[in-house]
């Protein structure tokens, strides 16, 4: 039975190969250049043990990084070197195998094509066994030639298969969870909720229980991540190469119950139905702007539960921060980021709100962009086929990203501004809070202006917004501790925008990003108006 | 009788590709009106460039006797249209994007929507990504005919409907035209055209090669003729008769076809020479639409 279940398993991976020939070689190489080049770079700012020490201890005992990247294995130049890449890559190697096993399994039958290779010699299982082949290979080829490049850089050798192990265990896993999960959803996207509520709820739960006290229960809970074995095989010091039979045994056991599920399951069906809907439409759906909210309606509900979050981490931690205010090299290190004046709290803040800004500006642009997304697709075309005009479609397309992107400021505002003084009197207050992430929204609102008026005039190049996004973000982020020349930091919104809370509200370079963001719509929508919709 | 659409000299090009080179398109008011073609004749771009989504290099006309680009808003208060490949919202159910376009068209025919859901056997429960081609299609033919518009632009819209929807949509065609409505309507399916059709266009290479009536269109046709008779004339003699082509003479058999206002000539000169058997055959719609879509010789 064996055989026939597996008929034409080789030839399927074959396909796979071949359908992913760039994606996983592209990914897996792109891993590796993350370990060993960051490790590299890392190790010629702190070529010893002391100078690491002496760098950066105080910053890693810190609560809030430890709960973002995992513990620090030893106060080691090594551990150091690689002390960002184990978590973030063992995140990267998990999404790796997800993405390949879901391409090559629900995908392919949601898309109809396992139908038509279903009906020649192909077994059952062949299909999933191909996927978790060819995810397996590319989880391993990331882990083992990451481990060999940092052995090849002169790094402790158990040390660096420890990081192999980290990384392997953390993907193996993931790739059997991800054969369960593309059996029970029937869809490609209800497989993608199942897969990245997987690797959030597995990063949550090493975030808070690495977090917790050593030898509590919760940060026993920890070992039940596999994200949170990447971190606790500890390479570079306890070196734990056990943990990735952990990462084999999830694999087993996940294969054995995806192929249990899969012998009970029609084609195209999955444990999981397709969710169906109401057969009339609400009221929101009754304009462009409605239609444009009710699309981005998941985005919505996802961010604001996301910085809500946010806003209580950020918050919690400004407890910790003034524990640090002590340090003064962690203090030029946050200044040097932000670029801030004030206290400690507020430097900390200030910064926090960059970086979620960017993120925020994100979603922003993605919503902005949808107006290309929908005339690519035609149902732009189907649009303004009716009575709708095109500056109303155009309008609705920046005036929902526009008033998304300040309510989830306004709302991480509140939140920092509650949960902070319920932490520490050094807390900003409610109004400091909302203010300075309102401060935040001009540089958010120049970018999704860029996006909006790349789509409305050349479309073409829509997607350089997020280009522009990235490099703006970049050089006003780290632009002043790099030395950038003065006008490429002019070039940033970022880099006009005031430092709050701490400093003062500059009302004219706000006002001037305002005038940016307008100027960019209008010209958008003009050129919007008269170009070929196709 | 007035003309919804009337478009005359349409030029467009992409880059170096000229998609259409001067095409002219009337519609009658209350038609039904075919609009046939090749594989990139150029019927997509005329449809978009009726509907004001794509401006005209060069051309005039007017659509329900508005400027197209100009009034596009206007015009799209009393038109109705389906895309050749109905794309839906992945997550709004079929039934959401029925209401939608309904809404944004500025109201649906309420009675009309149960009928046609019903008729069409729609589950609008579905969201858009499960649908398949097929019933997307159902789901723009609802949302396009329940709309109160006096013009129906479809483009290739009983592409991936089984025979039995595509009979229930030409019935719904049928007597949307009998309610007074136009239809624009682009097919590849003849049996729907002869059906449903008044009137056709077929465009070619950018261009109008023929408009009129089926009953026209085979007027211009010829029709061929096979005849045996007892005193045969010579391949000479028949080729030199009026109006005859592609003659044969085998024996007491001939085979030639014929240019439909000499058929009367052919059949009388035939009958001279006795004849025994003799069969028309009118051009087939097939036999119609290739000739017209080969390219012809510059």
């Amino acid at each position: 039975m064996m055989m026939t279940r597996l008929a034409g398993a080789p030839d399927l991976l074959r396909l796979a190969w071949r359908r992913d020939r760039i994606l996983v070689p592209a990914s897996v190489i792109g891993l590796v250049v993350l370990s060993v080049g960051s490790a590299q770079t890392t190790l010629e700012l702190y070529p010893d043990d002391e100078s690491a020490a002496a760098g950066l201890a105080g910053i890693l005992t810190n609560p809030s990084i430890i709960a973002m990247y995992g513990p620090l294995a030893s106060q080691t130049a090594d551990a150091l070197a690689v002390f960002k890449t184990v978590m973030m890559g063992a995140f990267l190697v998990a999404v790796l195998g997800f993405v390949v096993v879901r391409r090559h399994t629900r995908t392919e039958e949601e898309e109809g094509r396992l139908e038509l290779l279903g009906s020649g010699v192909v077994g059952r299982w062949s299909p999933l066994a191909a996927a978790v082949t060819l995810a397996t290979v590319a989880v391993v080829a990331a882990s083992a030639l990451s481990a060999a490049g940092l052995a090849a850089l002169g790094m402790d050798v158990p040390g660096s298969v420890a990081f192999g192990v980290a990384w392997l265990a953390a993907g193996l896993a993931t790739v059997g969870v991800t054969a369960v999960a593309v059996q029970l959803a029937s869809t490609t996207r209800g497989a993608a909720g199942l897969g990245f509520g997987f690797l959030a709820a597995a990063y949550a739960l090493r975030a808070l229980a690495d977090s917790a006290d050593d030898g509590s229960v919760l940060h026993a809970l920890g070992w039940l991540s596999p994200l949170g074995w990447a971190g606790r095989v500890e390479a570079y010091g306890a070196n734990r190469q056990w943990v990735l039979l952990l990462g084999l045994a999830t694999l087993v056991a996940g294969v054995v119950v995806g192929v249990a599920v899969l012998e009970r399951r029609d084609l195209g069906a999955g444990l999981i139905p397709a969710r169906t809907g109401p057969a009339r439409a609400g009221r929101i759906l009754s304009g462009p702007v409605g239609l444009a909210t009710r699309m981005a309606r998941g985005t919505i509900v996802g961010w604001t539960l996301g910085l809500t979050l946010g806003g209580v981490v950020v918050g919690s931690l400004l407890g910790s921060v003034a524990d640090l205010a002590d340090d003064p090299v962690v203090s030029d290190f946050l200044e040097q980021l932000g670029g801030s004046a004030g206290t400690v709290e507020d430097i900390f803040v200030s910064t926090e709100l960059g970086f979620i800004s960017a993120a925020v500006a994100a979603v922003g642009v993605a919503l902005a962009l949808r107006l290309v997304g929908a005339e690519r697709s035609g149902l732009g075309e189907v649009v303004l086929s009716t009575p709708t005009s095109r500056l109303r479609w155009y309008a609705a397309n920046v005036a929902v990203p526009l008033a998304l992107t300040t309510f989830l400021m306004v709302v991480l505002g509140v939140v920092l501004g509650v949960v902070g003084p319920a932490v520490t009197e050094l807390a900003p207050s409610l109004g400091e809070s909302v203010g300075a992430s309102l401060a935040k929204l001009p540089a958010v609102w120049v970018l999704i202006a860029v996006a909006a008026a790349l789509g409305g005039a050349v479309p073409r190049f829509a997607p350089f917004a997020w280009a522009v996004l990235l490099v703006t973000f970049l050089v006003g982020e780290l632009g002043p501790s790099m030395r950038l020349p003065s006008w490429l930091l002019d070039a940033s919104p970022f880099t006009h925008l005031s430092q709050l809370p701490g400093g003062t509200f500059e009302v004219v370079p706000s006002l001037a990003l305002v005038a940016v963001t307008a100027v960019l719509v209008v010209l958008g929508g003009a050129a919007y108006r008269h170009r070929d919709v196709a | 009788m007035t003309d919804v659409i009337s478009v005359f000299g349409l030029h467009k090009a992409f880059g170096n590709t000229v998609a259409l080179d001067g095409l002219d398109l009337t519609v009658r008011e209350g038609e039904v009106h075919g609009f046939l073609g090749p594989n990139g004749s150029g019927k997509s771009t005329t449809i978009r460039i009726l509907l004001g989504l794509l401006r005209a290099d060069r051309g005039t006309g007017t659509v329900l006797g508005r400027d197209p680009w100009r009034e596009a808003t206007e015009l799209h208060r009393s038109l109705a249209y389906v895309p050749g490949d109905v794309v839906l919202w992945p997550t709004l159910t079929g039934g959401e994007v029925i209401d939608l376009l309904g809404r944004l068209r500025g109201g649906i025919d309420e009675a009309r929507r149960r009928r046609l859901v019903q008729r069409f056997e729609l589950d609008e429960t579905k969201k858009g990504k499960a649908y398949s081609k097929g019933n997307r299609q159902k789901v723009a033919l609802v949302a396009a005919l329940a709309s109160d518009v006096p013009l129906l632009v479809l483009d290739e819209p009983t592409a991936g409907l089984d025979p039995l929807m595509e009979g229930v949509f030409q019935a719904e065609l049928l007597a949307l035209r009998d309610a007074g409505r136009t239809t624009l309507l682009s097919s590849h399916i003849l049996s729907e055209v002869e059906k449903a059709c008044d009137r056709v266009s077929i465009v070619r290479a950018g261009r109008i090669v023929d408009s009129g009536s089926l009953a026209d269109l085979r007027h211009l046709s010829r029709t061929r003729v096979h005849a045996l008779l007892r005193s045969a004339p010579t391949l000479a003699e028949l080729e030199a008769w009026p109006g005859t082509h592609d003659a044969r003479v085998d024996g007491a058999e001939v085979w030639c076809s014929v240019d439909a206002e000499h058929l009367g000539d052919l059949v009388a000169t035939l009958g001279s020479h006795g004849v025994e058997t003799l069969t028309c055959q009118p051009p087939t719609l097939e036999e119609l639409f290739l000739a017209r879509y080969q390219p012809q010789p510059a």
